[in-house]
């Protein structure tokens, strides 16, 4: 089993291109579970067309002691587990402790066991990594590959690069590495040049390119993936090579970020280009 | 059993001893634990700086203890009729319950929580939804059991990481309540260097909330506050049974057998008497800024400082007749003690003692071994500040680190319509002219012989290493560190909470004192230390190795 994690800026479409990508994976046949770490728990919508199911942590609340897998996991688009780890309402408590708390719970619950068949397992974590609790998924012995969901905006950069330095730690005394960046375009200029450039810098590299299309809106609006809203569109297809190009990735890296000068200059050299 | 200890103090000079504490640390943990031993020059009037209130060094086993526990344990646990609730995991209410051994009479209201463990007792998913409504839910409970005047929040680790909002709680509550103060501590146990903290934000606290919400008049000719005893063994009952005698009122005492009234109406005493001057200095200063009341700094352990101390508040108040039946309190009270200190005399008289404890007790206890003609040798405190071992006339230099500024530090202006300076500054220089000093404290240096060892924040491994070294006659501290000195064949003291005496202040409590440190010292059950077989080994054999 590949256990993934999608990781970057809030709001730059990490859940879209998660379950996007996994709706890809399944018409691949692989049998993927996905685990939303996301207070507001709506990482697995489109899988489940609609929302979801009860969270880990509100069943953990509501039952006790006595928590069965099936309580907590839902199956979704093309046979996918759907899971949501849940968390407190804003301003409040811990998501951080939430989410250990969750991912212990269903490694206890064997989840994650031989006999479920799993080929992947994704986690969806929400924004940066805060603190500890968002850093759980890359801890040792939880995700190995981490894909980073990026666009040409400074702070979506910004924030790549942070979490780099976040799985550097990790990757030292662990088997996370770094899969590569997805580049959710905001049609900024010269964005795949310089997503590119920004991958190479941080030794890995773009591994897919997702042009921005409303179709993504619509089939969302309809909670869909793109794949399972229309399978014939162009947005689809692009959905597709991302998954295949996760499936056949073997370039797995410790990243090596950058100081915020360098990434600065990178993007005046690129984001300012036509511009001048 | 005394020439011998002679003869192990002498081996050893005190730069000796400390070059011994010091010889087993890496050279940087060294360097600074340096600072916190002190060869004590006092006699020459030019005490050497020691450094204090720092943080400990991680991996040294520390006498010191949290925020939570200075916040809760000492300052708000021993009034009895404010329910003390704890929002944190149990174990943090339970382990603080009861065990300062602060004692209360109940009243005649019978009003008395100090019996009763409270807590939200915070689950893992309190933890992670937070755990507001939880504290909500406690608080009315509270109430609807048992109708309280007040209740106190106390929040713990996890909740200072979480984030919970105990004050927005606390004031919402105590507006739903309507006949029921309620307010919060921001005492999670990692803030500050050691419980001071706790302190600190306790009397912060009191002050804003408490302090001065009732305006009936006090009755009652010679009013005091007693600041910093905390009636541990029932110490406060004595010095309040001297006070009565003298004809002194003690208004409120903070924070022994004390209640929610005597907090609300200390505004209106005329004298602060300051005992522990680390924990409870800051509500002195406040009342003096607020309400004009001054604070002298006082002593009720030992005898002869329990007759200074009662002859500074009648000096205070200038009035004859107060300063007459001081006199003849202390003509009364005196035959008992010294008939009974002669006595202990012929046994105690040239034994050795340490103490190592508090923020105060390393200081005034030493009244006690000095009327018993024992000798300090070591002493120091956990929680202290630079203040407290070498005299207020340091405030000015001390160094606000970080961590001093973690903790809320409250700006407190004169009362609009209750501020009333007791006494002129004509009369206040008068009084300091004739030798009674206000906002006064030496500190422990002074007090101590020229040569003895000021040791601040001391730890297991010190501990232990003294006792080797110097094999003093008793030692002093707290639970923590009794046992361990007792396997070393020493006799221990607990003077946080008496082990299952006291009380040991004013003059019925010296008398105490001297039995119980007589009974210790004078024992041989020490000498039965090792076993028969240890010293005469009926077999001896040899590995065939050898």
């Amino acid at each position: 089993m590949r256990k993934v994690a999608i990781y970057g800026k809030g709001g730059i479409g990490k859940s879209t291109t998660t379950q996007n990508t996994v709706a890809g994976l399944v018409e691949l046949g692989r049998k993927i579970m996905v685990v939303g770490c996301d207070p507001k728990a709506d990482s697995t919508r489109l899988l489940l067309g609609g929302l979801a199911q009860k969270s880990v942590l509100d069943t953990l609340r509501e039952e006790g002691e006595d928590v069965e897998l099936e309580d907590i996991r839902k199956e979704g688009y093309g046979g996918t587990w759907c899971v949501e780890s849940g968390g407190p309402e804003p301003g409040v408590g811990c998501a951080g402790r939430g989410i250990i708390t969750s991912i212990n719970m269903l490694e206890s619950l064997g989840a994650y066991e031989e006999s479920e068949g799993l080929d992947y397992a994704f986690y969806d974590v929400l924004g940066d990594v805060v603190c500890g609790g968002f850093a759980m998924p890359i801890r040792d012995g939880k995700a190995e590959e981490i894909y980073i969901v990026v666009s040409g905006e400074m702070m979506a950069m910004y924030a790549a690069n942070n979490i780099s330095k976040g799985i550097v730690k990790f990757a030292q005394s662990g088997t996370v590495r770094l899969g590569g960046l997805i580049c959710n375009s905001r049609a900024v200029d010269n964005e795949a040049e310089m997503i590119e450039k920004f991958a190479a810098k941080l030794g890995t590299k773009m591994i897919h390119f997702i042009p921005r299309h409303n179709d993504v809106q619509r089939a969302e609006i309809n909670r869909k993936t793109v794949i399972e809203w229309k399978p014939e569109v162009p947005q689809a297809e692009v959905y597709r090579e991302l998954a295949r190009a996760i499936d056949q990735n073997e370039d797995f890296v410790i990243p090596t970020p950058m100081e915020i000068e360098v990434l600065e200059e990178l993007l005046m050299e690129y984001g300012l280009m036509e511009a001048v | 059993m005394a020439t011998a200890t002679k003869k192990k103090m002498v081996q050893w000079e005190p730069a000796d001893v400390k070059a011994e504490l010091l010889k087993k640390y890496p050279p940087k943990v060294a360097r600074k634990r340096a600072k916190q031993i002190m060869i004590n020059e006092a006699l020459e009037n030019e005490t050497p700086e020691i450094t204090a209130n720092v943080r400990t060094t991680p991996g040294i086993i520390t006498m010191r203890g949290c925020t939570y526990a200075g916040c809760k344990g000492v300052i708000m646990g021993p009034t009895r009729d404010i329910v003390n609730l704890v929002h944190g995991p149990i174990g943090c209410s339970f382990y603080a319950w009861l065990t300062r051994r602060n004692q209360t009479d109940a009243g005649t209201d019978g009003e008395n929580y100090i019996n009763y463990c409270f807590s939200t007792d915070m689950q893992e998913q309190d933890i992670i939804f937070g755990g507001e409504k939880k504290l909500a839910a406690a608080v009315q409970e509270i109430y609807d059991l048992m109708h309280p005047k007040s209740i106190a929040i106390f929040a713990t680790c996890p909740v200072g990481l979480i984030g919970d909002d105990i004050h927005t709680i606390a004031k919402n509550m105590k507006e739903k309540l309507g006949d029921c103060n309620v307010y919060a501590f921001s005492c999670e146990g990692y803030k500050g260097v050691s419980q001071s903290a706790g302190h600190h934000i306790a009397n912060n606290q009191v002050f804003r909330h408490i302090v001065g919400e009732n305006d009936t008049p006090a009755e009652g000719e010679f009013k005091i506050n007693l600041l910093g005893e905390y009636n541990i063994g029932g110490d406060g009952f004595e010095i309040d049974r001297i006070f009565k005698k003298c004809g002194i009122t003690n208004i409120a005492t903070f924070s022994g057998n004390s209640t929610y009234d005597q907090f609300a109406t200390a505004h209106q005493a005329d004298l602060n008497a300051v005992m522990c001057h680390r924990s409870i200095n800051y509500v002195a200063d406040m009342l003096e800024t607020k309400f004009g009341i001054p604070w002298v700094k006082v002593n009720f352990i030992g005898a002869n400082a329990t007759a200074k101390s009662l002859r500074k508040i009648a000096a205070y108040f200038e009035d004859q007749a107060l300063i007459d039946r001081v006199e003849a309190v202390i003509k009364e009270e005196m035959p008992e003690v010294e008939e009974a200190v002669t006595e202990v005399r012929t046994r105690t008289e040239g034994k050795t003692a340490m103490l190592f404890v508090g923020g105060s007790r390393a200081h005034h206890y030493q009244e006690l071994f000095k009327e018993m003609g024992m000798k300090v040798l070591s002493a120091g405190y956990e929680f202290a500040h630079r203040d407290d071992y070498e005299g207020r006339q340091v405030l000015p230099n001390l160094k606000v680190d970080a961590d001093s500024r973690n903790i809320e530090e409250i700006e407190v202006e004169a009362d609009e319509t209750r501020f009333n300076p007791r006494k002129t500054p004509e009369q206040l220089a008068a009084l300091e002219d004739a030798g009674l000093k206000f906002k006064h404290y030496d500190g422990l240096a002074p007090e101590m012989e020229e040569g003895t060892l000021i040791i601040d924040d001391l730890n297991q491994y010190e501990a232990e290493k003294l006792v080797e070294l110097m094999k003093p006659d008793i030692f002093c501290a707290g639970i923590k560190e009794k046992f361990s000195i007792m396997k070393l064949g020493v006799p221990m003291k607990q003077l946080h909470s008496y082990d299952s005496g006291g009380p040991y202040a004013g003059f019925k409590g010296a008398i105490n004192f001297y039995e119980e440190i007589d009974r210790l010292t004078s024992s041989n059950v020490w000498s039965y230390l090792k076993a028969p077989w240890q010293e005469n080994p009926e077999l001896t054999a040899a590995y065939v190795w050898e």
